[in-house]
């Protein structure tokens, strides 16, 4: 499966318009309309200690200690074991007031440790990365260890090392940068193409020199066409003739990492594998955009592009902001609320997640924020049974059976949702979209995952304690046949010699001697 | 007309032979059984079913003298995937054999353990760490949760806490 040649893969500028998959209304003009807003340093920041998919952090600094803008704070551990951990900064300069713990955005909005700095309004620079060299000299491991240093993490959402995943993908015959922002609302990734789409492609070609791929594919959607323009001159500008681009059909989940894959390669990546397995790797060109930044202008991951936007909201737009910035603040930054609002999103409508209040901090996640009102929002409505139309079938980009998928799970059937394939789900939400039953289908699943991952965890714990069971059975009939063998071996020497009556005799005349 | 019925008794014969001959090759197994239901089960090795350990009960199950509700570590995830693999109805946990509990471990209050070693036997899959007069504890890793080693215990010093 593992190609071993580094032969440049073979991309598709105009993939063919996929078959499943879902056209909801864009709403993406909105927050075009206004040119990046780099906001300026905040009052004060809290910042969220573990900002790394999987793996926990620690604080490296104390209360009171005084830090310049860009100075890590924190160090996550190593994701694989090989790979230096990615750390975290200040991201303005100040006074660290307090680690707490404080409510931060999340699927289920709790409590974690964050860093609480204080500005000194000086917003001034750490100068340790400056003049770092030129990343295009550099051998792959000096690479992965700066963007590790640089604290630079899936800026998709994901927030998964992006140092870990450079350095794990061997045999890459293709980098794909991800652009298509197939979510509605989401606008940060095209107008970061846009106006910084020069350092889109110089990113690319510092993660090319990391991953010894020959070629670079930056993929957008067909209803970017400022993008698009914007991205040619950059190429041209560069003069780099591996960087190419591919226009996807803007169709909601093109952005999903096998759904890009697959529309830009016309290769599927196969269940249960990984990208890399097929030689592609999947980046954000946001991502990359923070790989060039650092390296250039030698400024770490301590902002990013935030898309504010919705019915609530008086202006929307996009905003360059300092990670740990308080939501609020940032609302006030563009000219607060319009109206009374009824939800806030962090990412997507689609895959989104709902927070709790505007008291929470901005992290390296929060793609973008909707600020909702009622009328935006399709009305809650009564669930009804399935009709078994099928339409959800049609529209699942991982080709699954929502359907069966959903009487599966209903009974629990753990061997039916296996050979269903629910662990290849998404949860895009296609099959909600289109359900005309209004069944939650995607919220089911996503519970229905949790108690499979309990199961399939249960069936290894036993396997693992039947074959010590069977281990310790077979010790225990191993010491009772050398108990046995010893004690035929005893009986065997008694039995060969003397009688019984002759050892009464012996006893006898041994008693009389004396 | 000969000829027909000669063909057709011929074709029986034949067949009568690769059918016989089929059964006595692909008959299934007996411990091939044993295996398939052996693994269903969730290995806890309680002995709560009436059968000291999941094989012996598997064995049982395989030759038709135990109920397929006897089992309640594995609940009625269990019943149901040894109902389609013996081709049985499911039916409800039988409470005579106990209850379902969520999943626990044992732990060894270890100032108490005066290190007599008798939990070290009654452990069926070797979870337990120590030696005559010293003191032991519970791999947690490896414990099921069977609570075997809780009666033989003279100092009543192994509880059961709940996993999460």
């Amino acid at each position: 499966m593992c190609p071993q040649t580094n032969k440049p893969a073979a991309y598709d500028p105009q993939p063919p318009r996929p078959e499943w998959g879902i056209r909801p209304p864009t709403r993406k003009t909105g927050s075009l309309k206004l040119p990046i807003l780099e906001a300026s340093p905040p009052r004060w920041v809290v910042i969220p200690i573990e900002q790394c998919l999987g793996v926990s952090a620690r604080a490296i600094v104390t209360p009171g200690q005084h830090v310049l803008t860009g100075e890590p704070i924190a160090q996550a551990d190593s994701v694989t074991g090989t790979d230096p951990g990615p750390k975290l900064h200040a991201s303005i300069s100040g006074e660290v007031i307090g680690i707490e713990n404080n409510m931060v955005p999340g699927t289920s909005a709790h409590r974690e440790p964050c860093i609480v700095i204080r500005s000194d309004g000086k917003d001034e620079t750490y100068s340790e990365y400056k003049n770092l060299g030129d990343p295009l000299q550099m051998d792959a491991g000096k690479i992965c260890t700066l963007i590790a240093e640089a604290g630079i993490v899936g800026l998709g959402g994901a927030l998964f090392s992006t140092a870990a995943k450079l350095q794990n993908s061997s045999g890459i015959r293709m980098l794909i940068l991800n652009g298509a922002e197939c979510e509605p609302y989401i606008t940060c990734d095209e107008m970061l193409l846009r106006e910084r789409a020069r350092k889109v492609a110089r990113g690319a070609q510092i993660m090319m020199r990391a991953l010894g791929a020959p070629d670079t594919v930056i993929a957008i959607e067909s209803d970017m066409p400022e993008a698009r323009v914007a991205i040619y001159d950059a190429i041209e500008e560069l003069g780099d003739d591996r960087i190419h681009e591919s226009v996807v059909t803007a169709k909601y989940p093109a952005g999903g990492e096998r759904q890009i894959i697959q529309l830009v390669m016309g290769e599927e990546v196969p269940e249960g594998a990984l990208q890399n397995d097929i030689g592609y790797v999947c980046h954000n060109v946001a991502t990359a955009a923070a790989i060039a930044e650092f390296f250039d202008e030698g400024r770490p991951l301590i902002s990013r592009i935030v898309t504010v936007t919705g019915g609530g909201i008086e202006t929307a737009r996009n905003v360059d902001v300092r990670i740990g910035t308080i939501m609020a603040d940032l609302f006030e930054l563009i000219g607060g609320y319009y109206d009374v609002s009824s939800h806030l999103i962090m990412g997507g409508p689609m895959m989104g997640v709902c927070l709790p209040n505007d008291e929470l901090p901005v992290t390296k996640a929060t793609n973008c924020l909707i600020i909702m009102k009622s009328r935006e929002l399709s009305p809650p409505r009564q669930e009804m049974p399935c009709i078994r139309c099928g339409e959800c079938n049609q529209v699942c980009p991982a080709q699954l059976l929502p359907q069966e998928l959903l009487t599966a799970s209903k009974q629990h059937d753990m061997e039916a949702l296996d050979t269903l394939g629910l662990n290849a789900c998404i949860e895009c939400g296609c099959c909600d979209y289109v359900c005309p039953s209004y069944i939650p289908l995607t919220a089911q699943f996503t519970s229905t995952k949790l108690e499979f991952r309990a199961h399939e965890s249960g069936m290894q714990r036993a396997a693992h304690a039947r074959e010590r069971y069977e281990a310790r059975a077979s010790r225990l009939q191993q010491e009772q046949a050398e108990r046995d063998k010893q004690l035929q071996e005893q009986v065997d020497a008694v039995s060969g010699t003397d009688s019984i009556d002759a050892v009464m005799k012996r006893v006898a005349s041994r008693d009389k001697k004396p | 007309m000969l000829l027909a019925v000669l063909v057709m008794g011929g074709l029986a014969v034949l067949i009568a032979a690769a059918l016989g001959l089929a059964t006595s090759w692909l008959s299934a197994d007996g411990n091939d059984a044993v295996e398939q239901i052996n693994a269903l089960l969730p290995q806890t090795q309680c002995g709560q079913c009436g059968f000291p350990g999941c094989r012996p009960y598997a064995e049982a199950l395989a030759a038709g003298t135990a109920n397929i509700n006897q089992c309640p570590p594995g609940g009625d995830a269990t019943i149901k995937a040894l109902g389609r693999l013996l081709g049985k109805k499911p039916v409800a946990p039988d409470p005579a054999y106990g209850l379902q509990k969520p999943q626990c471990v044992a732990v060894i209050t270890e100032n108490a353990c005066i290190g007599c070693a008798l939990c070290l036997e009654a452990c069926p899959v070797d979870a337990i760490l120590g030696a005559a007069h010293f003191m032991h504890t519970v791999i947690s890793a490896e414990c099921t949760g069977c609570k075997l080693c809780v009666a033989p215990c003279p100092v009543d010093c192994i509880d059961l806490k709940n996993l999460a």
